[in-house]
């Protein structure tokens, strides 16, 4: 799975508009990160969460919002960094993906900003490869640099069993 | 319009276009078995129904259709795109052959003689080639709608496009109705809009669509789990205002809940139908059936009204037609042969469907003829499921259920009616899919039937909610058979075998499954002081559930689990409960079948406990079970074993070469397995000690492993000396030790000194004839007495016994079982002493009934004494006294 795609291969349509875009911000261990506004469906706080036995390790749990049952898929672990301590209570942001919703739990969420494309790159030839594979490329902020992340990859599992 | 009608116009013109894109699909991979037998099952229903329906030119353009693609199944004929072609022409021609139905009611004239014969040839496997009739006759008499879809000659690359593309409008010969290849997805009516003279499509479209109407399944799912939603919620509540009574909420609130039970009541309802809807068909179908076969056959409908969820009734129709169809086509005998074996004329199909315990069960039976096990066993080895050594083990339950394999038909010839091999395997795999259970119980001569247990409504089921490693799951309450509790001291204790937990639950062994492990949840296997068993049953496979807690059953609302989740077997679903949490429900389906129990033979694994257990119930025997020269666990009878001891090394002696021990002021010969002895160098040595009177011998071992209460069958016996034959006992393959063979080696005169001691003047040792069913006790008893220095002979029946009588055999003694199938033992004591020969021979009765009343009875018919079995010195002594006692008189 993890063969190099050339950054500029990617699909970018959503990042196609001329002007500006929404997106969500989150933060995970620091680093900022961004999903389109419109596939955001609710954010939430620390929930209840049921465990699911045998399902890959990313897969935190399942939820209950509003009687629709959640998936929550640890962004963390998906990004190959260590569990959030037990102490730091996280926070969820859900979307929805082919008629299913996916809570993805980060440490963080942030504001909604408005990104003019201009300040859009592709992903850094440098960048750590698993972060690659669910970054769609990098918006310059002022003060620091926000990946958008790819929620399609991010909840394709096919992909790296 | 004929309500049949319509609904059968309705169901093929949906079917028709599921078809054309299979067939686009089967094209692109030919070699896709479940695309195929998708096909074939489509065309399969449709050929099956306008059989019934009396729609014969439909029904032979099906029927030649459907045997092309029975030989594409069995891979008889390749896929190729001309075989496609000729395939999609097919089912044009049914396409206009409805839309003439529709219209009119009736079929066109015309014949299809052309098409058949192709498709015929196709079948033969000699079409490929034979490019067909250039512009075919187009059917003169074809009238109404003007030209046929004409068998283009040249369509192959219409078929060969992958995209089914628009048919090409320059390689059809007339100005054609483009019925041909129709766009994958657009329904028949749409397909079908030639500017034909007669507007076929449309008036389809028009005509059935306003009879029905049809109500989105989605739709219905939505409110339904909005109600659901909302009666969460007001329980929710409920809790809340729970303990205040004064509260201002306590009355509305009691209202509301009130209005959401009559609207979750009400939305239920407008998914429950009487299953008698199910059944409307069914009545026509076995009467003209009868007609067809000319068979008189009474289909008795009972509980129609019995309700249940409208997409259940979708789901089970099929399936129960087929299966009527086959107790009416193949289950019951034609009247002539009814007739002559004394039953009644008329045969009976009966269907008897009603609610038990959130369930409905449904039952299809027959006074027919039965299931026929010569054939399905020959079958089974024909289609390679099954070798014949493997089928002599199976009880007929077993193999049973090889008819609800794929492929499998018994019909001896493919009828209109049935017999192509679609029926079991879709039946089962339906009522599985939602989550319902079949059984078959047959009886030769007495007819069959089948028992289906499917949930009320797949929205709502009921379930059991355990917990496990703080945990809570859902297991349907449909699987579960009964709860056992197991604590560290109560008479039901987990115990293992080689890792492997089972537990004795009312004299079997009930495999069990650990939850904990099975879903790794805990790392650790910290026993806890009280757990709980669920038994449950998939298929006829009972297995147990090992858990921590259960709580209550609930009632849950399914819900699929997330995709990236449905590759883990072990669920069903989820569900959210009262309280809001969400959990997941277990699918007792994919335990089983992780626990390496396939539903079909495995499944068998409790029914053939069971008939064994029937059989001979009586047939445990303890064993002793140790490990002698090599790895493998050996056993021999434990009645034949004096005593276990444990020798020091070093009191050990050798005499003559041979090693010894001082054993209770006698000389003790030690003998190894298989004529290798291998002693310890130090400690202790155990060994098996036989005995007979004065002389005892030792058995070295390397250890003594278990001793195990288990029926005893030998299912493979050796010709190894020493060696009985190989038994699974507690679930292991055992070696079962001859002991006979080893005593003579310890003492040269162990037969020699028999017979001094018998001391009769004849030369040969007395005859003793054994009569036993059990081949264990045969081979128990065949040493034992040997070495006990009689000459043995030993049969498996009185018949056999008898047999011999006429041979001229002359026995001293005649030892016979009483629980025998055929003539037992007292019938056989009777027909014994009836006769002059044998008048005089002295016989012992063997049994496990060991009361006074049974003693009486023996001696009544004759025996001169009566024995428990297992009970070895008593066999002995009361053989030898009898025999010196029968001399004495003689």
């Amino acid at each position: 799975m993890n063969q190099i795609v050339p950054a500029g291969k990617r699909p970018s349509t959503e990042l196609a508009a001329p002007e500006t875009q929404d997106f969500v911000t989150m933060f995970i261990e620091g680093q900022l990160f961004g999903i389109p506004v419109l596939t955001v469906q609710d954010v939430l706080g620390p929930q209840k969460i049921t465990r699911i036995p045998l399902a890959p390790r990313e897969v935190a749990g399942s939820l209950n919002l509003r009687g629709r049952i959640v998936t929550a898929i640890d962004v963390r672990l998906r990004l190959g960094l260590p569990k959030r301590s037990e102490e730091k209570k996280g926070m969820s942001v859900v979307v929805d993906m082919g008629g299913e919703l996916y809570s993805l739990m980060v440490d963080q969420v942030g504001e909604v900003l408005s990104l003019p494309a201009a300040k859009f790159e592709r992903n850094p030839p440098t960048l750590d490869l698993h972060w690659r594979e669910f970054s769609i490329g990098i918006y310059r902020l002022e003060d620091k640099l926000l990946v958008v992340l790819d929620v399609g990859k991010l909840l394709d599992f096919t992909r790296n069993e | 319009m004929d309500d049949l009608l319509s609904e059968f116009l309705t169901e093929t013109s949906e079917s028709l276009s599921t078809l054309d894109v299979a067939l686009v699909n089967l094209e692109q991979n030919p070699n896709d078995p479940q695309i195929l037998g998708n096909i074939f099952r489509l065309v399969h229903t449709i050929k099956g129904t306008c059989g019934f329906l009396g729609l014969p030119r439909l029904e032979h353009v099906a029927h030649a259709g459907e045997n092309v693609l029975g030989k594409f199944r069995d891979g008889e004929l390749e896929v190729t795109p001309d075989a496609v072609t000729l395939i999609l022409q097919s089912i044009d021609r049914i396409k206009l052959i409805l839309g003439h139905l529709e219209q009119n009611e009736c079929e066109p004239e015309g014949s299809d003689d052309d098409l058949i014969a192709r498709l015929n040839a196709m079948a033969d496997g000699r079409a490929a080639g034979a490019p067909p009739p250039p512009p075919p006759p187009p059917m003169p008499t074809f009238e109404s709608v003007a030209s046929a879809p004409a068998p283009a000659p040249a369509a192959e690359p219409a078929a060969a496009a992958p995209p089914p593309p628009e048919p090409e409008p320059e390689e059809e010969p007339a100005p054609a109705p483009k019925a041909s290849v129709p766009a994958t997805t657009a329904p028949p009516p749409a397909v079908a809009a030639p500017a034909a003279p007669v507007p076929v499509g449309e008036a389809k479209e028009s005509a059935v669509a306003a009879q029905t109407i049809r109500v989105n399944v989605e739709l219905l799912e939505n409110l339904m789990t909005l109600v659901s939603e909302l009666v969460l919620t007001r329980n929710q509540l409920l809790q809340m205002v729970r303990g205040k009574d004064d509260s201002e909420f306590a009355t509305p609130l009691q209202r509301l809940s009130h209005i959401t039970t009559d609207l979750q009541e009400g939305v239920m309802k407008t998914r429950m139908q009487p299953i008698g809807n199910a059944w409307a068909k069914l009545p026509r179908i076995v009467r003209d059936l009868a007609l067809e076969m000319n068979k008189k056959i009474d289909l008795q409908m009972l509980g129609a009204e019995t309700e249940l969820d409208r997409q259940v009734l979708e789901l089970i129709k099929d399936p129960l037609t087929h299966m009527v169809r086959n107790s009416a086509d193949h289950g019951l005998e034609p009247t002539e042969e009814r007739k002559r074996i004394g039953k009644p004329e008329v045969g009976k199909v009966v269907l008897n469907a009603y609610h038990e315990g959130g369930h409905i069960i449904i039952e299809i039976s027959d006074d027919g003829r039965g299931l026929n096990l010569d054939r399905i066993k020959q079958k089974a080895i024909q289609n390679g499921i099954a070798t014949e050594s493997e089928l002599e083990t199976m009880t007929p339950q077993q193999i049973y259920q090889y008819i609800f394999k794929a492929g499998f038909s018994t019909a001896e010839k493919v009828t209109s009616v049935s017999g192509r091999g679609v029926g079991m395997d879709v039946v089962r795999t339906n009522i599985e899919k939602i989550g319902g259970t079949v059984e078959l119980k047959s009886q030769p001569g007495k007819g069959s039937s089948f028992i289906i247990k499917i949930p009320l409504t797949l929205a709502i089921v009921s379930a059991l909610i355990v917990e496990c490693a703080s945990e809570r799951f859902a297991i349907p309450q449909i699987s579960v058979l009964e709860l056992v509790r197991v604590t560290g001291n109560s008479e039901h204790g987990i115990e293992m075998i080689n890792n492997a937990p089972v537990l004795r639950l009312r004299d079997r062994l009930l495999p069990l499954v650990s939850l904990k492990r099975l879903l790794k949840l805990a790392d650790g296997d910290d026993e806890q002081q009280e757990t709980f068993i669920v038994v449950t049953q998939v298929g006829t496979y009972t297995f147990g559930i090992i858990v921590d807690r259960v709580f209550d059953t609930e009632e849950i609302v399914v819900k699929p689990v997330a995709p990236i989740l449905r590759h883990i077997s072990m669920f069903s679903g989820n569900t959210i409960l009262g309280d809001g949490s969400v959990i997941m429900i277990l699918d007792p389906n994919g335990i089983a079948g992780a626990t390496g129990e396939s539903g079909l033979l495995g499944g068998t694994q409790t029914a053939e406990a069971q008939v064994m257990r029937e059989s001979h119930a009586d047939a445990k025997t303890s064993l002793l079970v140790f490990r002698a020269g090599g790895d493998d666990l050996k056993a021999v009878p434990l009645a034949l074993v004096a005593r276990l001891e444990e020798i020091e090394v070093t009191e050990i002696e050798h005499s003559h070469g041979k090693p010894m021990v001082q054993y209770r002021g006698h000389l003790m010969p030690l003998i190894g397995i298989e004529g290798v002895l291998n002693l310890r160098d130090e400690g202790r040595q155990p060994v098996l000690v036989f005995s007979d009177q004065e002389h005892t011998m030792g058995l070295v071992v390397d250890e003594i492993v278990d001793i195990v209460e288990d029926r005893l069958k030998v299912e493979l016996s050796t010709d190894g000396a020493g060696i009985i034959g190989t038994a699974v006992i507690a679930g292991k393959a055992t070696t079962i030790i001859d002991a006979g063979y080893y005593l003579p080696q310890a003492f040269g005169d162990w037969f020699g000194r028999n017979e001094k001691e018998y001391g009769s003047s004849d030369a040969h040792p007395p005859r003793v004839l054994l009569v036993d069913d059990s081949p264990f006790f045969r081979n128990l008893l065949t040493p034992l007495l040997s070495v006990a220095g009689y000459e043995v002979i030993s049969v498996e029946s009185a018949d056999r016994a008898l047999a011999l009588r006429e041979q001229g055999n002359e026995f001293d003694a005649i030892i016979s079982d009483i629980e025998m199938p055929g003539m037992n033992g007292f019938e056989f004591a009777n027909a014994v002493r009836s006769d002059a020969r044998w008048a005089q021979v002295p016989m012992v009765a063997l049994s496990s009934h060991a009361t006074e009343k049974d003693f009486e009875r023996g001696r009544q018919v004759g025996f001169n004494d009566y024995i428990a079995k297992f009970d070895r010195d008593a066999l002995l002594q009361t053989l030898a006294s009898t025999i010196a006692a029968a001399k004495g008189a003689a």
